[in-house]
């Protein structure tokens, strides 16, 4: 199909628009972290300005960012690591080996992400305070394996879907058990999708805010935990502000940089195969 | 190299049954085909074989252990998939050292082993290309030569030439048959062109709505099919099945009336006076004949070149194929008179089946 000139010119436009205004408020937080307080709020907002670097000094003087950058990596790479080892098994048997129960099962899996999570924030909060994991990259841990399975195990079904059946049935008669079957042939052939999926869910773990806060305090606080630090007692000082936000994103801005050629990759995996 | 026994097998899927109770032996270095119009579940019991589908009711022993628990990878079958299924990601040599991978076979066993069946199928310049870069007839023997490798207890064909233009179907058909020859292996094969199975077979199982409807050679099934099934499957052009009533009976001949009104005689057959039957005549079993006992005038004729085919209107609800040399002068819309060469017919009764149709048939 051929679209007119005046048709792909609107479409690019608008693109372009959607991109820009999803792109501003990042950018307006960054611009803003090199402000001092007083050119942060003046009116109209200040585009040129004298930066400076004090905000970043006073934010790594007040709270402790080495320690919450740790605490999101191991929290983020480890749910999912974690998430991906229990997705596959059961995204697998659900895509090579479906019964009547499977679509069921499916949507019964995806609709558990449909409670907001503030409704079991209770029961959640009492079982790892009776299990001592209050304030414990543990307890972090499982909550986000948990949280994120339902997205990981969908997106792994629907990749390893692109699989056609016949290939892994030659695996079978060609002697691939189970764990043979996934390690030669599932693996290699849906590597991009999963690795995109591992991408997407340390990226959703990496940004989790709600259960970060309400389950740590200082010893697993992650960096949405950072963050808010700052917003409470510091909530007028924007620059102060804008510039811990940055150095909260800066990481997995910098893991999503280094890693998009994979991570479209995977995603346009059926499209392009 | 082994033997095969099925026992009573069934498959149904829910409250549909697709396999409904079949026995079958299948002898060492027998080349078995099984065919059948689609949707009959030749692929089915094919998979089941393989290990591929589960068995429902009945049993399956290869080399006399029953294989119902057994999953594939552990029964030491090959197969051949109709999409060929090659490893995408692996090239032609891993495809076809992938099974002796996993089975630990070492590495310089493997690659003899890769190399000689590459000498095989043609496949030495091939052995470092990805699937992707291959044509379909060389996936094909891509997927055979794997298969060849594991030196199986049997291979399994689903359907294998189906994919493959009609040149390549008859060259790769030779292929398949002289590999059958050289390994001397059990062979069944899976598909719905008769042809493929009459060229190919030591026996033929015809199969129909999950149900064996004869097993034999090609030619047995050819001259003598067990019903009218079996009668209107095997042969192109078709089997002529006419409707018939017995007029009168000798010691010599059996007197029948034709739909249509045609008379004509045959070798006596086991049907009393006023019996209704259906009569099998293949097309080059009727000959042009001034003086013959049916009449009818001619609606179409295709000149094949190597031969002509006539359609003959004789009254009945079809026309009668006539198969003809080349050169015969039948033109359209001439009225013609024709007549049996041979009394090679084959006689149904009201049920279907033939008429004492174990007897070998004159003139065949
Ligand atoms: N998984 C399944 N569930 C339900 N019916 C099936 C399934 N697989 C095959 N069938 C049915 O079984 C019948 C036989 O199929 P198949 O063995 O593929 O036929 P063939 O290979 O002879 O063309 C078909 O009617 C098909 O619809
Ligand atoms: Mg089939």
């Amino acid at each position: 199909m051929k679209a007119s000139l005046a048709f792909r010119i609107w479409i690019s436009l608008l693109g372009w628009g959607a991109a820009l205004a999803m792109f501003f408020p990042v950018a307006w937080m960054v611009l803003t972290s090199f402000k001092t307080e007083i050119d942060a709020v003046a009116t109209p907002p200040l585009l040129f300005f004298h930066p400076t670097l004090q905000n970043y000094f006073q934010v790594n003087q007040l709270g402790d960012y080495a320690g919450a950058v740790w605490n999101s990596v191991v929290i983020s790479f480890g749910s999912t690591a974690i998430a991906i080892a229990l997705a596959m098994p059961a995204a697998y048997a659900m895509a090579f080996f479906p019964n009547r129960w499977t679509k069921d099962l499916l949507l019964w899996i995806l609709s558990t992400k449909m409670m907001p999570a503030v409704g079991v924030l209770m029961p959640i909060y009492l079982i790892c305070k009776s299990t001592g994991l209050l304030d414990t990259k543990t307890g972090l841990i499982a909550i986000m394996t948990l949280a994120n399975l339902p997205i990981i195990i969908w997106m792994l079904y629907t990749f390893f879907k692109e699989i056609p059946g016949d290939i892994i049935e030659a695996s079978r008669m060609d002697g691939a058990g189970a764990l043979a079957q996934i390690r030669v042939v599932l693996l290699p052939l849906a590597g991009p999708g999963i690795a995109s999926t591992g991408l997407l869910a340390v990226i959703l773990s990496w940004n989790e805010a709600f259960w970060s806060l309400n389950l740590t305090a200082v010893h697993a606080a992650p960096l949405t935990a950072f963050i808010v630090a700052f917003s409470s007692p510091q909530g007028l000082f924007w620059a102060k502000l804008s510039a811990a936000s940055t150095l909260a994103v800066a990481p997995i801005l910098v893991f999503g940089w280094m890693t998009q050629r994979q991570l479209v990759r995977g995603l346009t995996f059926g499209a392009v195969k | 190299m082994s033997t095969l026994e099925i026992k009573q097998l069934r498959k149904s899927y829910g409250s549909a049954e697709i396999i409904k109770g079949i026995d079958l032996k299948i002898e060492d270095r027998e080349f078995v085909v099984f065919v059948g119009p689609s949707g009959c579940g030749k692929s089915t019991l094919l998979r089941m074989i393989a290990g591929l589908e589960e068995i429902s009711g009945g049993e399956l022993l290869i080399d006399g252990v029953r294989m119902n628990e057994i999953t594939p990878d552990r029964r030491g079958l090959a197969m051949v998939f109709q999409s060929y299924a090659l490893y995408p990601h692996m090239t032609v040599a891993g495809n076809m050292a992938f099974a002796l991978r996993l089975a630990g076979v070492p590495k310089a066993e493997r690659e003899q082993r890769v190399r000689v069946a590459a000498k095989t199928l043609q496949l030495e310049a091939l052995l470092d290309r990805k699937p992707a870069n291959l044509s379909g007839g060389q996936r094909q023997r891509v997927a055979i030569g794997r298969a060849i490798v594991r030196q199986p207890k049997a291979f399994l064909f689903d359907e294998p030439l189906s994919n493959l233009d009609a040149a390549l179907r008859v060259q790769t058909r030779l292929e398949i048959a002289k590999l059958h020859r050289d390994l001397q292996a059990t062979m069944i094969y899976v598909t719905h062109d008769q042809i493929e199975a009459m060229t190919l077979a030591d026996r033929i199982v015809v199969f129909n709505a999950g149900r064996i409807e004869q097993v034999g050679t090609p030619l047995e099934l050819y001259h003598n099919p067990a019903n009218l099934f079996v009668a209107g499957f095997i042969g192109s052009p078709k089997m002529n099945l006419i409707g018939a009533v017995v007029r009168a009976r000798t010691a010599q001949a059996l007197e029948l009336v034709l739909d249509g009104g045609s008379v004509v005689s045959v070798q006596p057959g086991d049907a009393a006076p006023g019996a209704k039957l259906t009569v099998g005549l293949r097309p080059e079993h009727i000959v042009v004949d001034p003086q013959g006992p049916i009449s009818g005038h001619v609606e179409a004729v295709e000149r094949l070149g190597n031969e002509s085919i006539a359609y003959v209107s004789i009254g009945a609800s079809l026309p009668l194929t006539v198969k003809l040399p080349p050169q015969s002068p039948v033109a359209l819309g001439e009225n013609l008179r024709l007549a049996l060469n041979g009394h090679a017919v084959s006689l149904f009764g009201e049920d279907g089946h033939a008429l004492g149709w174990t007897r070998p048939q004159a003139g065949g």
